[in-house]
């Protein structure tokens, strides 16, 4: 197997980011991934599609929020269009790999069109061409880009491996921060039963939270295998508790231990460093 | 659902056309978003129905299979659009109004498409295509003509958009065309001074006479007539825009005798201590060079003081910079937009942030951006009239916003601060400020190009886009400019910002060390300001010829003063070249080599292709500007009568008699819009993006309004940074008092949220109307006078500024609007740990609710008077700032925060302190008791009235518990300071607000109204 780890001295898991023109939230998630135990390298996206084999050498994978290509045409047009000629068989082969994979944002965008999410179903094989979207992440209800902070709430049935485990008693603790013009989840009635029947709905806006309009308030999914996870909301804005919209007032006992936001992406490496050993 | 066939099959002509059609299910939020902003309109214009689509024209051969793969496998997304090829048909009652950028305006996703489709059908059968992007309105229920004033309302700007009534498909799309150049020679030595005077208006040179007679001296002395293009280089070179001829010029100020007997500052009894001040014979005030006596001085001063170790480039580069820790430094900058913004506001607005982000990519060796900031100067929604020639209010701001959104949001840089200030004023020069903060390694501070480097452009092409920019930023503006100046618009690309950001900070973080010498940005001016600040000292040889068009046919000149977006001009040294190239390849931006620096003799020349066609020295250049002496004259009564714009539609209010009334009228100044929850702006920002944010826009449970931001500059490292602002142009009848308000709130606002006073950088930014006028002039140089006193007195150096003087409109009755002199004090403070950051929330019920600094009964420029309060209930006085108590209190607040004392904070500032008590309770979802007796008061007799909605500066509310008292209690001793009230417990119904005063008993009132005024007052 190939080293997934930074050095023979270093055993963080390295985590690739892809970035290109318009990506915007790289800086924060490799920050994310490094804070939470991983070894993050940004890789522009055209390098990667001349050399697919580089994807190989990582044990995590990130695909940034911002504005890919102007989204021009469509939040993640474009770049989702590169990924399907160039680079969806390098990502799928890291997915049946067991390489895990997060998409906020303009990333969950992207890898719903890339063919990369929901994925294919349980037990089957990634295609080797990439699917049609099934499902959609069309304008907000209000018709306008909205940054906010909404509260959550974590599908404790579903596979996502990014999510699992994480809870709090604490309303106010269970919250992600959004920033988008295009997050409302829209599936049709069969594809969302299946989803939620696979496991594969992880996050859900509360009720109260729930501004951009989303079909049965989804969040996020994951593929069957609970590896690929795509969110609106930007759990690499949260790992810190003064990164928290009223943590000046939050007690310090709350604030202790680690954010959610933190937690999932401790989550995915500490699955990375199983895989690994 | 199949491709639907079009009525129109143009399969086989060279322009194809695709519309792109939502499907029902997936909703069409742009169709309800334009349906609410017509019900407005007059009834004939309202559709009854309205369907949008996009519609993308494709110039190339492409067979009917590629055609319909682009459609359903690109542009449509399957399970929420439907596309058709051409053009689908209307219904008999519905009519199609298409929107589509004129030839020559910029397309942004043009581009991106064109990426797109080559990833899909191959690089080889993408090749040469071209793409243009336009927008159809399916309209049912009214008639083309009515469609088209919909459009020309809402939907399209002249200045950029063509409005088509039926599908729009051209047969090919324009293209320039080659044209051979001339170098032509201006004729002006022998012309007499209205010759002079009619050639730099035709011209659009904008120069003055003294500076026509000042070039036809030298030209005479070179025995040779100017070319076109340094006539051009020159005025921008000289142009108000970019050499601050006003700001930095000999100045003879009058002031009346009598004035301080009036109760105002006298600058001539105050000349001895002012720099470069001296007074003459006849009591005038001499100044030399204003900027540099006043706002330079200030910071000149105090890093004589000690500060030198801190301020580390101040006036010298695209931006200010401080030191920020040990490795790091912090810059900031702010920009005005505003003839731009008044003519095309979303492209003004966004290129307007575009052109500041870049400012801090050119500063030093390149810092990286991580915040911007955004005030707008607007008319009222509803002005009693809007001239010929102007767009409504209403209309302006949801586009400057719509700008600044799109391209902040893009280039991935957080918009944390900001604010908006109506008065229709500013209804023909609404003014845009926009402001970048960056951060970057203390060896990337300076930076300078040495003889032999080469001129490397960087980033996006040149156009014929926005020529004439800066002079034309330095003209007035009349009712024929947009057809005039429609060249001088620019459309931004955030996107190739974006990248060349990406390759920039990639170029200085190099492995080798930095690749460059020097950076600039192309600002006003473009390439002839960039090229001729960087080479000033050693001379530069331009090959114009090598710039990368956006089209064939520009000329020389074009190519040399365009202001087309997204351009950097780097200095580098000729063997690190090939490393760029390499970085700039992989990161997909473009580059071009312009050149040389350094010419044996100090010169400017430029080059088409081996012929020369221009030569200037850069002395002559540089400081051959002649700066007259200028007369300003302050004149108090007429000032007075400028400054009292009154707002349409507001009736008086009745005598407030009892708290029914103070409620009232608590409740009009927390929906006045200026008080008013921008909450529709602020979260159409992405003001959390690269994850540095500590203290957001908004802050506690019911996000109440934050006093200033923090964020974090270096992510892994706790240390904070605050930004904010100060803006008091409700005290523009004394521009002084105004000045000293607009720098302690601005002080006031970031001490609110943690940072140190001793650690506050400031910017000035003058907006004033035409200072050709002695009188505009004379209020100017009050406000700079104030920038000396203030920046001394707080300790707050300034680092950068700007200025734009000329903000007045002309209408087509001859009537001449102008804005009320208008400073924007913006900031940035350290926080040394973000444990220390403090918000204005409430926190906890039965804490105590204390008032710093003294209330007087002073309301003049109060917004209680701008919402129709009745001015019998104090003085018609302007509040004024108390150089040495204001800062004492600003260290000693922060001292308080320092300790753990402080739970919540919370400048008391526009509409007094119970409005920025009320705003406490509600943020933090709790009640409040304000006993106005309570209240420190500096002067007799100061009404229950006053308590509540004085302005006075150097105000603050905090929340201390009780046990704390004690220590509070020290660290103010000797400032005013009293408890005014508490906190109390929200019940089911929310809280409550109750007040008490001696004149007008006791009462209370449920919090929910006034949250509910300040939600609604400015809400979209």
């Amino acid at each position: 197997m190939r080293p997934m780890t930074g050095s023979s001295h270093d055993q963080r898991p390295k985590a690739l980011i892809i970035t290109a023109p318009g990506i915007n939230c790289d800086g924060e998630l490799s920050l994310a991934f490094q804070e939470a135990g991983a070894s993050p390298t940004s890789v522009l996206l055209t390098e990667l599609i001349e050399r697919p084999a580089i994807v190989d050498d990582f044990a995590l994978i990130g695909l940034p929020g911002g504005f890919s290509y102007g989204d021009d045409g469509g939040a993640g047009r474009v770049l989702a269009q590169l990924i399907r000629k160039g680079l969806y068989g390098a990502l799928a082969a890291a997915i049946e790999r067991g390489v895990p994979m997060i998409a906020p944002c303009n990333g969950f965008q992207i890898a719903v069109q890339a063919g990369l999410l929901p994925g294919p179903g349980n037990g089957e094989n990634w295609p080797e061409v990439p699917a049609r979207p099934t499902v959609a992440l069309a304008p907000n209800e209000s018709g306008r880009f909205r940054d906010d902070w909404t509260g959550i709430e974590i599908q404790p049935s579903s596979r996502c491996i990014w999510t699992s485990g994480i809870e709090s008693s604490d309303r106010a603790v269970m919250v992600l921060p959004s920033a988008h013009g295009e997050g409302r989840f829209v599936a049709g009635p069969d594809v969302l039963s299946d989803l939620e029947n696979s496991g594969r709905i992880a996050l859900r806006y509360t009720a109260r939270d729930h501004f951009n309009g989303s079909h049965d308030r989804v969040a996020g999914i994951c593929d069957a295998s609970g590896l690929v996870f795509g969110l609106m909301p930007h759990p690499e804005r949260y790992t810190r508790w003064s990164q928290h919209p009223t943590w000046t007032r939050l007690d310090p006992s709350v604030r202790s231990g680690d954010t959610p936001g933190l937690m999932m992406f401790k989550n995915a490496v500490r699955h990375a460093l199983a895989a690994v050993s | 659902m199949s491709t639907a066939t079009a009525v129109s099959s143009p399969m086989t002509a060279t322009v194809h056309r695709i519309e792109i059609h939502r499907r029902p299910e997936a909703g069409d939020p742009a169709a309800d978003a334009l349906r609410r902003d017509a019900a407005g309109l007059p009834d004939a214009l309202v559709p009854s129905s309205v369907a949008c689509a996009a519609v993308y024209l494709l110039e190339g051969r492409l067979s009917d299979t590629e055609l319909l793969r682009i459609a359903e496998e690109l542009l449509a997304d399957p399970v929420m659009q439907s596309p058709v090829i051409g053009a689908a048909a209307p219904e008999p009652n519905q009519v199609v109004i298409e929107v589509h950028p004129l030839p020559g305006v910029m397309d942004p996703a043009a581009a991106s498409i064109a990426t797109a489709i080559a990833a899909l059908v191959g690089e080889d059968r993408a090749s040469g295509i071209v793409v243009r992007t336009g927008r159809r309105y399916t309209f049912g229920g009214i008639d083309a003509d009515a469609g088209r004033e919909l459009a020309t309302r809402l939907l399209a700007n002249p200045v950029i958009h063509a409005i088509h009534t039926e599908p729009y498909q051209p047969d090919s799309f324009p293209v320039g065309h080659h044209r051979p150049f001339e170098v032509r020679d201006v004729p002006l030595r022998d012309l007499d001074a209205p010759a002079l005077e009619r050639l730099s208006r035709e011209a659009h040179l904008f120069l003055s006479l003294d500076e026509m007679l000042a070039i036809q001296s030298h030209y005479r002395a070179l025995e040779r007539e100017p070319r076109e293009i340094e006539l051009e280089t020159l005025a921008q070179t000289w142009s108000e825009h970019c050499v601050h001829k006003t700001l930095k010029a000999t100045i003879d100020y009058h002031e009346p005798e009598d004035l301080s007997d009036r109760g105002a500052v006298s600058i001539r009894e105050s000349v001895e201590g002012r720099p470069g001040h001296s007074l003459g014979a006849d009591g005038r005030v001499r100044i030399d060079n204003l900027l540099k006596s006043t706002v330079a001085a200030a910071t000149h001063r105090l890093m004589a003081e000690g500060l030198d170790d801190w301020c580390l480039s101040v006036f010298v580069d695209n931006a200010g910079i401080v030191g920020f820790d040990e490795d790091t430094a912090v810059c900031m900058k702010v920009e005005t937009h505003n003839h731009p913004s008044a003519i095309e506001p979303y492209g003004g607005a966004a290129t307007g942030i575009g052109g500041c982000i870049r400012d801090i990519m050119g500063t030093g060796l390149a810092a990286k951006p991580i915040a911007a900031t955004d005030v707008f100067c607007v008319g009222t929604d509803a002005p009693s009239a809007v001239p010929n020639g102007c767009l409504h209010p209403h209309r302006i701001l949801g586009e400057v916003v719509g700008g600044v959104r799109d391209y902040g949001n893009r280039m991935g840089i957080p918009t944390v601060n900001g604010g908006v200030w109506f008065d229709d004023r500013y209804i023909g020069n609404p003014l845009v400020y926009c402001g970048c903060v960056g951060v970057m390694p203390r060896t990337a501070i300076e930076g300078d190009a040495v003889p032999g480097d080469r001129i490397i452009a960087m980033g996006g092409r040149t156009g014929r886009d926005g020529i004439h920019g800066a002079t034309f930023s330095s003209a007035e503006l009349t009712d024929t400019h947009a057809d005039e100046f429609s060249h001088a618009v620019q459309i931004g690309n955030a996107i190739t910002e974006k990248v060349t950001l990406d390759a920039v900070l990639a170029a200085r973080d190099h492995v080798d060390g930095c690749l460059f010498t020097a950076i600039t940005d192309c600002g006003a001016g473009g390439f002839s300001s960039a090229v001729g600040e960087m080479g000033e000292k050693i001379g530069a040889d331009v090959q114009l010829d090598q710039a990368p068009l956006k089209y064939d046919g520009l000329t020389p000149v074009e190519v040399w003063i365009s202001e087309a977006q997204e351009r950097m001009v780097l200095a580098v040294p000729a063997e690190k070249v090939s490393e760029i190239a390499s970085i700039c390849e992989s990161h997909g931006v473009e580059w071009c080599d312009l050149g040389t620096f350094g010419t044996p003799d100090r010169e400017l020349i430029l080059h088409w292709d081996e012929v020369e066609v221009g030569r200037i020295g850069m002395e002559f250049l540089h400081d051959g500007v002649p700066m007259p002496v200028r007369e300003a004259v302050w004149d108090p009564e007429w000032a007075r009568q400028e400054a009292g714009g009154e707002d349409v539609g507001v009736e008086p209010r009745p005598k407030v008699v009892d708290t029914a009334g103070l409620f009232d009228a608590a409740a009009s100044l927390l929906g006045h819009p200026n008080l008013a929850s921008k909450a529709w702006i602020v979260r159409q920002y992405d003001h959390e993006v690269q994850g540095g944010s500590v203290v957001k826009p908004f802050v506690g449970p019911n996000a109440g309004p934050g006093d200033a931001a923090v964020v974090r500059p270096v992510p892994t490292s706790p240390k904070g940074l605050a930004i904010g602002n100060g803006l008091a142009t409700g005290l523009a009848r004394d521009p002084y008092e105004m000045g000293l308000a607009a720098i302690d709130e601005c002080v006031r606002n970031m001490v609110c949220v943690g940072a140190d006073p001793s650690q506050i950088a400031i910017l000035d930014n003058f907006c004033w109307p035409g200072c050709d006028d002695p009188r505009n002039l004379g209020s100017l140089v009050r406000a700079a006078e104030a920038c000396l006193d203030g920046g001394l007195a707080y300790g707050t150096p300034f680092i950068s500024g700007k200025d734009s003087l000329n903000n007045q409109f002309t209408t087509d009755q001859g009537r001449t609007i102008r804005i009320p002199p208008t400073l924007l004090i913006s900031g940035m403070g350290i926080v040394e740990d973000e444990s220390l950051a403090t918000t204005m929330d409430a926190k906890r019920s039965g804490n105590h609710l204390l008032l710093i600094g003294e209330t007087t009964d002073r309301l003049g420029g109060s917004h209680f008077v701008r919402v129709g309060g009745d001015l019998s209930a104090g003085r018609d006085e302007l509040p004024t700032v108390d150089l040495e108590r204001g800062p004492r209190t600003a260290g000693a607040v922060h001292a308080a925060i320092k300790q753990g004392l402080v739970r919540s904070a919370h400048d008391a500032s526009e509409g007094g302190v119970l409005v920025a008590a009320i705003e406490m309770a509600f943020a933090g979802g709790l009640g409040v008791e304000v006993r106005l007796g309570m209240i420190p008061v500096g002067c007799e007799d100061v009404s229950d009235v006053a308590r509540a909605f004085a302005e006075d500066p150097c105000r603050y509310l905090l929340e201390v518990k009780d046990s704390d008292l004690g220590e509070i209690a020290e660290i103010f001793d000797g400032i005013p300071h009293a408890v005014i009230g508490r906190f109390t417990e929200a019940g089911p119904k929310g809280g409550e607000v109750l007040v008490s005063g001696d004149d007008l008993g006791e009462s209370s009132e449920s919090t929910d109204r006034f949250r509910d005024a300040w939600e609604k007052g400015c809400d979209r």
